[in-house]
């Protein structure tokens, strides 16, 4: 199950670990990533609070967890390729895997048509 | 005529000749390793009387390995920064009309007056009967200060724009805990605007920063201050004349309901060139404003510092200043230090000794020169100068605002869409044209903004000559034929465009010895 | 006015290109009641020759101290500066440049600041330097605030050694910006023990090297005790010239290395300008406040200098920025880099060796004096002395003997009675046997 956010994260979702990372089109707003901040595993993470930054050269972002829940891995991969980011933000360019502590969270995000509709109306 | 025709085939040609000299070296343009790669070891530029012979007294903690440093005699030093320094543009060359940091001639005389022994070469803790010369230049130093902004004190230790909005931030909060409101007022409501220092500095220390909007004239909107303001807010923080180089019309009334609402008005004094002279701060209800010595006063800019940030204060917050001062007792003047007699709750200390003493004397050398007479002339000269590039340049750029400016001309880069050009690559093409590019994208409130501040010294045939080269470039981007040109630029200066990702992503931010050096050692 | 190019035929032909008839009229916006109907009350323009009059008078009332004996240190000291350093910094492609926001025509700026970076990396030890501070104080307390941050705690413990405007400023911002500050007595003998303090509060113990008082320690026990606590160790150098014969703080384990740069190519300025070195860990890099050089290559793959990991800053980050830095020292941090370019390895390290023999010089001399007692063992170019009578009195008989004979403590330390009798003294490359005779002479008369 995978389920989008308004500040432009994904969350897809096993047993009751989220994976999450940013939209392609976040991605794209912020150009080459340069620099990404992951959470450390064990830190308590609040729906709607600051999880991770990501950075361009000239921008820098904060990354909200969609569900709260506490950090069960941070993708190390990106401290030294931040540009996975770019290359496969849903994929290999994910930031944090969570405990998601309240599964109903998820029903207050967009599915993926939901999230593409609203995208549609930012530009 | 097209001035594009005698230069449009350049750019190949010098590509070409840069290929064909063996040394990569361009005429006057000569390439410079750094001078970590030019040692050779036991070279010194130094030659040092042997030392007397005596038993170490380093406690054991003799430095054992070498530090690493390379040897260059001084023939060798002297070119190494030489040809550096030709890799660099400056006022001393040209037009540098970078907005809102005002590049005005830096005078050499200046740089003398700060060599004077008597200035250069004391110490900041001498007994204070041996530097009655120098406390005495800084009050008067205080008392131009003072004079041309109306306010009844002055705090001189800051060591920049920043370090003095810290200084009148901090002089907020004492003031607000002396009146037994500081945990009461956390909030400070700073323009969209505004310089990043502005919010940065005001959350440093504590306040939480609230974005008051800009109406469709680039002033201020009095009624959002107005709604935004009450018993919880501490000060407003407000660049006058303002980011867009717009003076802020509506001063006063945004600074009677400040004070009605028992908060202060912090003013952030960096384009104070537009009116130094012609109109006094004080007249228009500030609580307190920063002064970049190295903007109006005309101190260096110096590759980026030092700078100087004296804080000229209202009665009411006068009190909390920070150490030290000078104080004249009879004939005898005094620094206020801590532990000496004082009147006031000086709020602390913001730096080690007196300040940044060599602006000091410039900025005082600059202002005796000027005179009361000369500073009414640079804010005339300065804005005039302003306006009559942003007259020049409207009908080919596209003004971010109607009417005119104070001392500075702000552009958004509409003229520029559906061209394939942007801000950046147009203000990279004006690098090959010779000149420094203006501010880009600053003020956040324009889009792709251009802003020029020309300053009042720069001539009058130098400008319509900049006017012409905008002209050209701003003609050129519209004809829809030259994005890849400007995308490419610059083509003729010591480098072409940096890749900052690649810096970013994987930051070199030393030299290291290769590794078969480290190998060899 | 020899700094105003435009003519008055200039001006009305840009008022009429601007379609207005005066400048006054440019000046609409401001409130009527604040424009002012003529120059202010201050005296009119002068030429250079006036100003300099008025000026070297002032400056003529100081007594300089190359013109005397001179021993004060204390956070900034008299060197000689090469010609060559104050020449090269005066070229107008330096002195006349802004922060090198345009990377392609301020190549020059970014190398010196990236050579400038790696010198003091080297010079401290560490992995990483910025590309300077304001001054020493200043950069004391971005360190603090850079611990807070890495740490996530709020606490500062600092030294007794840590020179007191250091300490003071320290406070300052400890008490506004919300972090706790818990200094210590004066360390004159240079025994505090700092480890036994540190707790699970503690972001930082700061301590100074050599200390304010010219201790020398060695403090690797202190820094694996920081780091079993979990905290920072920051150590503040205010003689850099020190670290050409000393150990660096980097060998002993600091995090953090802040210091004062003004021995190295900056004149005494009565305080200022002068250049805040900064320096720490590459894993803290992200953490560091002020701008960064950094090395990358051009559309044409040739090797190049960029302002980097900017993000960091105000410009960017806004609220959110580790400090609303905004300028560095560029132009003494130019003069201290070739000031070292200069002396090179050799150079620094007999530099470093002659002052600290004028100081061992200087102290054996005093030893001698009745009523001297000279505290310190060991000591790089200063040390502290316990006179048999208060010492700011005899500094001012010193200075009427035309003689800049140290600090007494006591002008830092106004409230603590131990400083009352204590003198700081300093010796360098400057100072004369001539000198040291001098001071000895003198002060066998004023004691």
């Amino acid at each position: 199950m995978k389920r989008f956010s308004e500040e432009h994260e994904w969350i897809s979702v096993e047993g009751d670990v989220g994976t999450v990372g940013i939209t392609d089109y976040a991605q794209s707003q912020l150009g080459d990533i340069v620099y990404v901040e992951v959470p450390e595993a064990g830190r308590k993470l609040a729906k709607g609070g600051e999880a991770a930054v990501v950075e361009s050269v000239k921008a820098a972002s904060d990354v909200y967890s969609p569900v709260t829940g506490e950090v069960v891995e941070g993708n190390a991969a990106l401290a030294d390729n931040p540009a996975l980011v770019n290359s496969d933000p849903m994929g290999e360019g994910w930031f944090f895997k969570v405990r998601i502590a309240e599964k109903g969270e998820m029903d207050g995000l967009m599915d993926e048509a939901g999230y593409a509709e609203f995208v549609k109306g930012l530009a | 005529m097209d001035r594009s025709q005698g230069r449009s085939g350049r750019p190949t040609i010098e590509a070409d000749a840069t290929k064909q000299t063996f040394t990569g070296n361009r005429a006057l343009q000569l390439e410079e390793s750094l001078i970590f790669e030019q040692d050779s070891p036991g070279s010194t530029g130094v030659d040092l009387p042997p030392a007397p012979k005596v038993k170490s007294r380093l406690g054991g903690l003799e430095r054992q390995g070498a530090v690493g440093l390379p040897g260059l005699s001084e023939p060798q030093v002297v070119q190494h920064y030489t040809r550096l320094s030709q890799k660099n543009y400056a006022i001393d060359m040209g037009v540098y009309p970078l907005g809102s940091c005002t590049m005005k001639h830096n005078p050499r005389l200046n740089e003398k007056m700060a060599r004077l022994a008597g200035f250069a070469d004391i110490h900041p803790l001498q007994p204070q009967s041996t530097v009655q010369g120098a406390l005495e230049m800084i009050d008067l130093l205080a008392h131009w200060l003072k004079t041309l902004t109306g306010m009844p004190a002055v705090a001189l230790s800051p060591a920049a724009g920043a370090h003095g909005e810290l200084c009148g931030m901090v002089a907020i909060r004492a003031a607000l805990e002396a009146r037994g409101e500081g945990g009461q007022r956390k909030r400070v409501l700073v323009p969209e605007s505004a310089h990043g220092t502005n919010p940065a500095t005001a959350a440093s220390l504590g306040f939480s920063v609230e974005p008051i909007p800009a109406n469709r004239q680039g002033q201020v909107d009095v009624a959002a201050v107005k709604a935004a303001l009450g018993p919880d807010v501490a000060a407003i923080m407000l660049t006058n004349p303002n980011t867009c180089g717009l003076f802020e019309r509506d001063i006063r009334e945004v600074a009677d309901a400040v004070h009605e609402a028992g908060a202060y008005f912090y003013c952030d004094g960096a384009n104070f060139n537009a009116i130094v002279g012609r109109v006094r701060p004080g007249d228009l209800g500030i609580d307190c404003m920063h002064i970049n010595l190295h903007k109006t006063f005309s101190t260096p800019h110096g590759g980026g510092g030092p700078g100087s940030g004296p804080v000229v204060l209202s009665a009411a917050l006068a009190p909390f200043a920070p150490y030290p001062w000078t104080v004249k007792d009879g004939d005898v003047w005094r620094a206020a230090e801590a532990g000496s007699e004082v009147n006031g709750q000086p709020f602390g200390r913001l730096k080690a000794f007196h300040g940044q003493m060599g602006m000091f004397v410039r900025a005082l050398a600059y202002m005796l020169s000027h005179g009361s007479d000369g500073l009414w002339q640079v804010a005339s000269d300065a804005v005039l100068n302003a306006n009559y590039v942003l007259a020049r340049l409207k009908d080919v750029m596209s003004p971010a605002f109607p009417g005119t400016c104070m001392h500075e001309a702000l552009f958004d880069d509409s003229f520029l869409k559906g061209t394939g050009v942007t801000t950046l690559d147009f203000a990279k093409a004006m690098i090959d044209e010779g000149y420094h590019p203006m501010t880009m994208y600053f003020p956040l409130v324009v889009h792709g903004a251009l802003l020029i501040e020309p300053t009042e010294t720069q001539a009058k045939a130098d400008l319509d000559q900049f006017v012409d080269a905008l002209r050209h470039l701003a003609q050129k981007a519209k004809s829809g034929e030259a994005a890849a040109a400007f995308q490419a630029a610059p083509v003729l200066a010591p480098r072409r465009r940096l890749d900052e990702t690649l810096a970013a992503r994987k930051p070199v931010l030393r030299w290291r010895p290769p590794p078969a050096a480290q190998a060899a050692e | 006015m020899r700094y105003l190019p435009l003519t008055e035929a200039d001006r009305g032909a840009m008022l009429g290109a601007i379609g207005v008839k005066s400048i006054d009229a440019l000046f609409e916006d401001v409130p009527k009641a604040a424009r002012l109907a003529g120059p202010v009350d201050l005296p009119r323009h002068a030429g250079e020759m006036e100003v300099e009059r008025q000026l070297a008078a002032m400056a003529g009332k100081n007594l300089a101290a190359g013109s005397v004996p001179f021993f004060i240190g204390a956070g900034a000291y008299r060197h000689h500066v090469p010609a060559t350093v104050d020449y090269l910094i005066q070229r107008g492609e330096f002195l006349t440049s802004y922060t090198p926001y345009q990377p392609e025509v301020t190549q020059g700026t970014l190398q010196y600041l990236f050579e400038f970076q790696t010198q003091v990396a080297l010079l401290t030890g560490m992995d990483v330097a910025n590309a300077s501070m304001y001054d020493g104080s200043t950069a004391t307390a971005e360190a603090v605030a850079m611990a807070n941050r890495v740490t996530r705690r709020s606490k500062a413990l600092v030294s007794g050694g840590l020179h007191p405007h250091y300490r003071e400023v320290v406070e300052t911002l400890g008490r506004y910006t919300g972090f706790a500050v818990e200094p210590q007595p004066a360390d004159i003998a240079g025994d505090e023990n700092l480890a036994a303090k540190i707790d699970a509060d503690t972001s930082c113990v700061v301590v100074q090297y050599p200390s304010f008082f010219g201790r020398l320690r060695d403090h690797s026990a202190l820094a694996a005790a920081c780091r079993e606590k979990g905290a920072l160790l920051i150590v503040v150098v205010t003689e850099i010239l020190a670290l050409g014969a000393l150990k660096s703080p980097g060998e002993m384990g600091a995090d953090i290395v802040v210091g004062e740069g003004q021995s190295l190519g900056n004149a005494l300025n009565f305080g200022g300008p002068y250049v805040g070195l900064f320096a720490t860990r590459e894993k803290y890099v992200r953490q560091m406040p002020g701008r960064l050089a950094g090395e990358t290559v051009d559309a044409d793959g040739k090797r190049g200098y960029v302002l980097t990991l900017s993000t960091r800053e105000q410009h960017i980050r806004r609220e959110k920025a580790t400090s609303n830095i905004c300028t560095n020292a560029g132009l003494c941090a130019l003069a201290f880099t070739i000031h070292l370019s200069l002396l090179g390895e050799t150079g620094l390290r007999d530099l470093a060796a002659l002052n600290h023999a004028r100081a061992v010089q200087l102290a054996d001399r005093l030893a001698g004096v009745a009523g001297v007692d000279v505290l310190n063992d060991a000591f790089f170019n200063e040390f502290t002395v316990r006179l048999a009578k208060p010492a700011a009195p005899v500094v001012e008989a010193l200075a009427k003997r035309r003689i800049l004979g140290g600090l007494p403590v006591s002008r830092l330390l106004p409230s603590d009675p131990a400083a009352a009798n204590l003198l700081l003294l300093a010796a360098t490359e400057t100072t004369s046997e001539a000198d040291m005779d001098a001071l000895v002479a003198a002060l066998k008369e004023v004691l």
